[in-house]
């Protein structure tokens, strides 16, 4: 055995001895990269109203992480995620201190009084959001046009009144992210194109909303087959559907309890559009679903190889 | 023909190095260190004593319990030691080091047997028992426990070459170049086993092997060869027989025999088919040397109990910045310290890999992406099970069905957070079956 001595240069490791070149990092920058047509069309439409609240929240973001954790000014990328993610969900020319609050409570609130990254029960970009959407409602729903940079309402105000392709291109009042489906859809393309999210959560929750879209549409604004569509295309039901809802750690981990989680955050933003306080239902309706993930997941555990029912 | 595969899985960097290299034979080591325990089950006691001269293929270990293999001498010498030596395993055995005499003189007892029309069932077991075979997939389970037929016969025999790990070419270069014993030996344990049906499970990234093997079959329509997909792990055992029998599962807590399907290494069908034709014992094995840090990639007939310092050095040595040994393939091997261990009967192949290639990852929490979850053949959840585990909570490792894992190693190759899943599956493993034992 005097050998082991000798040749100690070799390492003991557990198997397996090979390892995807995927890490948490990789994952967070295509993240960040997806979120690039969207920051780019706010920009475009909202100018300096835009580009300074994305700046602003993501280096509080950043910041407030670095402060906690001095690992590295970007260290996994996740909190850079969730500073623009927040932005996005912020109106055009908000305050540099809403963002800033917003921001540290996103990061404090959202990630680390569970315990950091993984750990966090709640999408902290929509913790953060919340926080402010409670404090200072009034702020967090004074829109700009993009056409003249004039205060407006949302077309969430008036359902069924702004055109889809409008609401497509991005040509309408909203928060910073939630303007332009189109920009939406290629970021997400580029994540289902990198197999960091997959149809289930987006497709639960888009269709689930059209369907809802329409059919309540009959019985509350008068039958109209485009109200499904409108729904799904106004607001922030794509951001949230494609970058919210899909967030890995507050979301279900099994295909069948992504589908249900999928579709229960279209069933409740729907049911808060249509009947609740806020005309926005997207934020609540995906923190209500991460809050019962971890039910969903216990519920759909898949069956193992072989089991044999008792 | 269709491709047939199993639900989940998934595609490790497939370097196969030493694909297209024929078998080459190793020198006659002029020292062996024979394991008396190179197999599943009771150990062998010593047959002889320092001071012995003893012949090639003579037996020198053995055992009356039934679940164990006996054990012969590679070479033709004289006994010098019985002591603890150093194996891959971690434990460290009886071996008994014989010096070769440089002659190899076969035993008297090394005889062809019947030709295969003539023998029974339990002669063919006889046989295998008598030469030592072990299932060369891995496991190095006695072979003819295995070949025990059941009641009424079975369904089919699946011999599994899939060959599935990245690395390993042992398999391939035997089912190239011995097709003819290979379809020989699936019929003595056809015959052996009263099984109806042989189907050779064989990854279609082998075309050589597939097109070898086929012809060996000629017209037999008794023996078949599956096409399978080239995905990890193919190879294993039940995933292989999902795979060949159209969706077929083992049960939980049973064998595959249970359902009428038996799986064996296609390297054992080889050996099972000498050991009748020439009456050697299984004394050598044919194993893969590869990896960055060795110089020359190599298929290498060895001799049991070669020190594999000897054949690294037929491989034109390892590379300055070498840091790590493999025993088997990269997904499921052990890493050992040392270049100094014997061959064993089940040895695959040994992989070694230079200082770029191990990477100490730092381990980040579970981000719940759920990867682990889509690759996981025994449809486990391996993140919950992992987080079980680094808590030391084995009870809520146990209701996660951690005794279902495979231990193939996807989820923790697919881990972006580099967490070490299968080691903390097997902690929770062993604390579960030390509980239970109590």
């Amino acid at each position: 055995m005097e050998n082991l001595a000798v040749e100690k240069r070799f390492v003991v490791s557990s198997s397996p001895h090979v390892k995807t070149p995927e890490t948490v990092q990789k994952i967070m920058i295509d993240v960040l990269i997806a979120l690039v047509p969207a920051v780019v069309v706010a920009a475009v439409f909202f100018r300096e109203k835009a580009i300074i609240p994305i700046v602003i929240c993501l280096v509080a973001a950043m910041a407030t992480e670095f402060l906690l954790i001095r690992k590295g000014i970007f260290n996994d990328g996740s909190a850079a995620v969730t500073g623009v993610l927040l932005a996005l969900t912020l109106p055009p020319g908000s305050d540099w201190w809403l963002c800033v609050i917003g921001a540290v409570s996103a990061i404090i609130l959202g990630k680390y009084v569970f315990g950091g990254l993984g750990n966090n029960i709640f999408n902290p970009a929509l913790v953060g959001r919340a926080v402010l959407l409670a404090s200072w409602g009034g702020r967090m729903t004074a829109w700009l046009s993009p056409v003249d940079l004039k205060s407006t309402a949302t077309p969430l105000a008036e359902p069924g009144q702004a055109a889809l392709v409008d609401l497509f291109t991005g040509n309408v009042a909203g928060c910073l992210g939630e303007t332009s489906a189109v920009a939406l859809l290629i970021g997400a393309a580029y994540l289902l194109y990198r197999g960091h999210i997959n149809w289930r959560i987006p497709g639960g929750y888009i269709g689930s909303a059209l369907i809802m879209g329409t059919v309540m549409s009959a019985a509350g604004f008068g039958f109209d087959i485009t109200m499904g569509l409108w729904h799904v295309l106004a607001g922030g039901l794509l951001l949230g559907a494609l970058f919210m809802a899909t967030d890995m750690v507050t979301s279900p981990v099994t295909p069948n309890g992504q589908l249900i989680f999928g579709i229960g955050c279209g069933v409740l933003t729907m049911l808060i559009r249509i009947y609740g306080n806020y005309p926005e239902g997207v934020t609540f309706a995906i923190l209500i679903m991460n809050a019962v993930t971890p039910l969903i997941d216990n519920a759909t555990r898949p069956r193992f190889y072989g089991e044999v029912k008792k | 023909m269709t491709i047939k595969t199993f639900k989940g899985g998934t595609h490790p960097p497939h370097d196969k190095p030493a694909a297209n290299k024929p078998i080459v034979t190793a020198k006659v080591p002029s020292r062996v260190v024979i394991p008396l325990s190179q197999h599943s089950g009771a150990p062998c006691e010593p047959l002889v004593e320092v001071g012995d001269e003893v012949k090639m293929g003579q037996k020198i270990g053995d055992v009356k319990a039934f679940i164990s293999a006996p054990v012969h001498s590679s070479v033709s010498g004289k006994v010098v030691e019985i002591a603890p030596h150093f194996n891959p395993g971690g434990s460290s055995p009886m071996c008994v080091v014989i010096e070769s005499d440089g002659k190899d003189t076969w035993a008297d007892d090394v005889k062809p047997k019947k030709p295969l029309e003539e023998l029974t069932g339990e002669e063919i077991i006889n046989i295998t028992k008598e030469a030592g075979i072990v299932g060369l997939g891995g496991a190095a389970f006695p072979t003819h426990v295995k070949l025990i037929p059941p009641e009424g016969g079975l369904e089919a025999l699946i011999l599994n070459g899939a060959e599935c790990e990245p690395y390993l070419t042992c398999d391939h270069r035997l089912m190239v170049e011995r097709a003819e014993d290979m379809i020989y030996g699936a019929k003595a344990m056809m015959k052996a086993l009263q099984a109806r049906k042989c189907y050779i499970g064989i990854e279609v990234n082998k075309p050589d092997a597939i097109a070898a093997t086929r012809d060996a079959i000629g017209g037999d329509s008794t023996i078949e060869v599956v096409e399978l997909e080239v995905k990890y792990p193919q190879g294993s055992g039940k995933q292989l027989v999902t795979a060949v029998m159209n969706g077929l599962e083992v049960p939980s807590g049973k064998r595959s025999t249970d359902v009428g399907v038996q799986v064996s290494n296609t390297g054992t069908a080889i050996v099972i088919a000498d050991a009748i034709k020439t009456g050697r014992p299984l004394i050598d094995t044919v194993m893969t040397v590869a990896g960055s840090g060795v110089n020359e990639s190599a298929n290498i007939l060895v001799r049991v109990g070669t020190i594999f310092t000897e054949i690294v050095e037929q491989c034109g040595g390892i590379k300055e910045n070498a840091a790590k040994i493999i025993m088997g393939g990269p997904m499921m091997g052990g890493a050992v310290p040392t270049l100094d261990f014997p061959i064993c009967k089940a040895t695959s192949g040994v992989l070694i890999f230079t200082k770029d290639e191990v990477v100490m990852h730092e381990i980040l929490p579970c981000i719940k992406c759920g990867r682990c979850v889509d690759v996981c053949p025994a449809f486990i959840m391996p993140n919950f099970i992992s987080n079980a585990g680094e808590q030391n909570n084995h009870v809520e490792a146990k209701k996660l069905h951690v005794e279902e894992c495979i231990e193939c190693g996807s989820c923790a190759f697919v881990c972006p957070a580099k967490r070490p899943i299968v080691q903390w599956i097997r902690l929770c493993k062993s604390a579960i079956w030390a509980m239970s034992s109590k």
